[in-house]
């Protein structure tokens, strides 16, 4: 669905008239991410998130293809061949970290662009699809993230190949034969390696393609805004092009500054020193965990320490991977008709004062050592978890008494508009 | 937003902005002008790693010259060596091969050279070319005992049927030029350094 006052594509030039008449790409771009695209005119910098999720997509993409164009795929030489990016290729350093720090940034950024949609609801209706693409997308980034990590070959890619594919191992009676044939042997080695290049390769591609559809399910409701009233008037919206362009390039260019502080400075600072030792299937490191996007799911994981019907290893695995499938069920468990945090008292108490420090507790409790008093918080911090997601937020949106509503987007940023634009009669709307 | 503001709601008092338009350029233009360029010139950046990382790395480099003993090379035999990963021939010419070769008028070859301009001073019997066809890339035969040495008795180019004489000069197929000579020199009486 477009707006009816959205803005026409006239090609002007005899290039783009021919363009428009045999593939009208212009005309697609313009009414994607162009002029024709009426946007909020309320957007805050938390919307800024979906676009430098979709440029790290493509500068990791650019990266890796480079990386991808010096490195080797086999055990005996993928460790010196990742030195060798890093000291004899032209620029390989700099190839190197930029993927290494933007696959950081890029979970940070799409860390907050979760969490915008669970502060604005962005998942319910008319937004489901959406939110649906978007928890795929975020498994498929899981998966390639883990099998890059891999790809070095030393000590903690290994063991964490080893540690992830063990998690197979727990599902009863076929988990060894699936963990035996992910791996291609019975600890990581050559075979594996090799698989994951190729995966890691692919799937990234395979994102974009899910993001082309995250894009196309998004472009027929229109984005969401921080009031969660919907668009009604076209002076609720202002073109994509130039007021979003330009406040998405502002916000790009400080995730750039950022990035390259990272990439300069504190190359390393995110990754673990005991990768710089080579793989070694006969010593494991004293405190191996996943890269930090992983932790607070590893915490999960570890939050099982005893049996109960099923083996605690299996609870552990099962709640790691239900943690982020509940997040599909999401649109169906918010019942509140009403959005916007900002307009939802006690939904907002829950998200500030339960969500984020629970999320923020796991994320450091996923890197701590797997030792007491550590274990009880992530057991706690991980029932809080699904409590959050499973029982307060249906309760919540069913007893809720939400805030009153702006009348609309224009009314929200301006103040009374209803006169102005409908007449005395306009009915207020939820 | 204030312009638009300004139209959507006929209430709101506008507020007269001093952007510098009575002077034809606007504060606006200036903005654009400078973040377009900043990014301009920033994306430009961005291409010379791009572009630099697929030129030979550290450790190809550091193979590029290579040290090779001539002196077992007898009278009228050639060896094939191996420089920057491509062969290398070095012949040691006979007399009659030498005379051959300065029996030909220079101005009369597709790519005039003499064999002094084609050897080392007071090496003139040592021919050092690479082991590439100046045409598409095949190696030349010629260098080892039994090979085709072609019409002029130098190398013979199988793919295309390029003839090089004595001194490694083109007479005959489709090569452009002679044998590429590389640059080397002698680091002592027996042995040269390539590249």
């Amino acid at each position: 669905m477009s707006f009816p006052w959205a803005r026409q594509y006239e090609p002007k030039t005899g290039l783009t008239k021919f363009l428009d008449e045999k593939l009208p790409l212009p005309r697609f771009v313009y009414n994607a991410v162009g002029a024709g695209y009426p946007v909020p005119r309320n957007l805050n910098y938390m919307w800024n998130f979906g676009v430098l999720a979709g440029f790290f997509l493509m500068f990791q993409i650019i990266t890796g293809v480079v990386l991808a164009m010096h490195y080797a795929a086999n055990a005996n030489v993928a460790f010196a061949s990742t030195e060798h990016i890093m000291r004899n290729v032209n620029w390989g350093w700099l190839m190197r970290y930029a993927h290494a720090n933007g696959a950081s940034f890029f979970f940070v950024v799409v860390y907050i662009h979760i969490f915008r949609g669970f502060f604005y609801s962005s998942y319910k209706a008319p937004r489901e699809m959406i939110w649906l693409l978007g928890v795929v997308i975020f498994l498929l980034m899981m998966a390639t993230a883990f099998m890059g990590y891999v790809l070095p070959w030393g000590q903690m890619s290994f063991w964490g190949a080893k540690v992830i594919t063990g998690l197979f191992g727990a599902i009863p009676l076929v988990g060894e034969p699936i963990q035996i044939w992910l791996l291609g042997g019975f600890a990581p080695d050559n075979a594996a390696l090799n698989r994951f290049f190729s995966l890691h390769f692919l799937l990234p591609f395979v994102i974009a393609g899910v993001v082309i559809l995250h894009i196309w399910a998004l472009h027929i409701p229109g984005s969401s805004n921080p009031t969660g009233v919907e668009i009604k008037q076209e002076s609720d919206t202002v073109p994509f092009h130039p007021y979003y362009t330009a406040k998405d390039g502002f916000g790009l260019g400080i995730a750039l500054l950022a990035l390259f502080t990272m990439v300069f400075f504190l190359p390393n600072v995110l990754g673990h020193a005991d990768n710089y030792i080579e793989a070694n299937p006969l010593s494991t490191p004293a405190h191996i965990v996943p890269e930090w996007y992983f932790y607070p799911f590893y915490a999960i994981l570890r939050a099982f320490t005893m049996d109960f019907i099923l083996p605690a290893k299996l609870w552990g695995v099962l709640a790691m991977f239900s943690a982020i499938l509940l997040w599909f069920f999401l649109p169906w468990l918010d019942r509140s008709p009403v959005r916007s945090g900002h307009y939802r008292p006690l939904f907002r108490k829950f998200f500030w004062f339960g969500l984020i420090p629970t999320m923020a507790a796991l994320f450091y409790l996923g890197g701590a050592p797997a030792e007491e008093p550590y274990v009880m918080l992530s057991q706690i911090f991980t029932a809080y978890y699904f409590l959050h997601f499973l029982v307060i937020i249906p309760i919540v949106s069913q007893i809720e008494r939400p805030q009153p509503l702006p009348y609309s987007i224009t009314e929200a940023v301006l103040g009374s508009d209803k006169k102005a634009v409908l007449g005395e009669n306009a009915e207020p709307a939820v | 937003m204030a312009d638009t503001a300004a139209t959507a709601n006929t209430e709101l008092p506008v507020v007269p902005v001093d952007d510098g338009a009575t002077e034809g350029v606007r504060r606006r233009d200036f903005i654009n002008i400078a973040a377009l360029s900043t990014a301009g010139v920033g994306g430009a950046a961005v291409l010379l790693p791009l572009i630099s990382q697929m030129a030979p790395s550290k450790d190809v480099l550091a193979e590029s010259t290579t040290e090779i003993d001539v002196s077992a090379i007898e009278t009228g035999q050639a060896i094939k060596a191996v420089f920057r990963k491509q062969p290398l021939f070095i012949r040691r010419l006979t007399p009659e091969e030498m005379a051959a070769a300065d029996a030909v008028p220079t101005e009369s070859l597709r790519d005039a050279e003499s064999l002094e301009d084609r050897t080392k001073e007071g090496h003139r019997d040592l021919l050092v070319t690479m082991g590439v066809c100046t045409h598409l890339g095949c190696v030349p035969l010629g260098a080892a005992e039994g090979e085709s040495k072609g019409e002029y008795d130098g190398y013979f180019c199988p793919c295309h049927g390029s003839h090089y004489d004595t001194a490694g000069r083109i007479r005959k197929g489709p090569a452009p030029t002679n044998l590429l000579v590389p640059e080397y020199a002698f680091t002592s009486d027996t042995t040269i350094t390539v590249g």
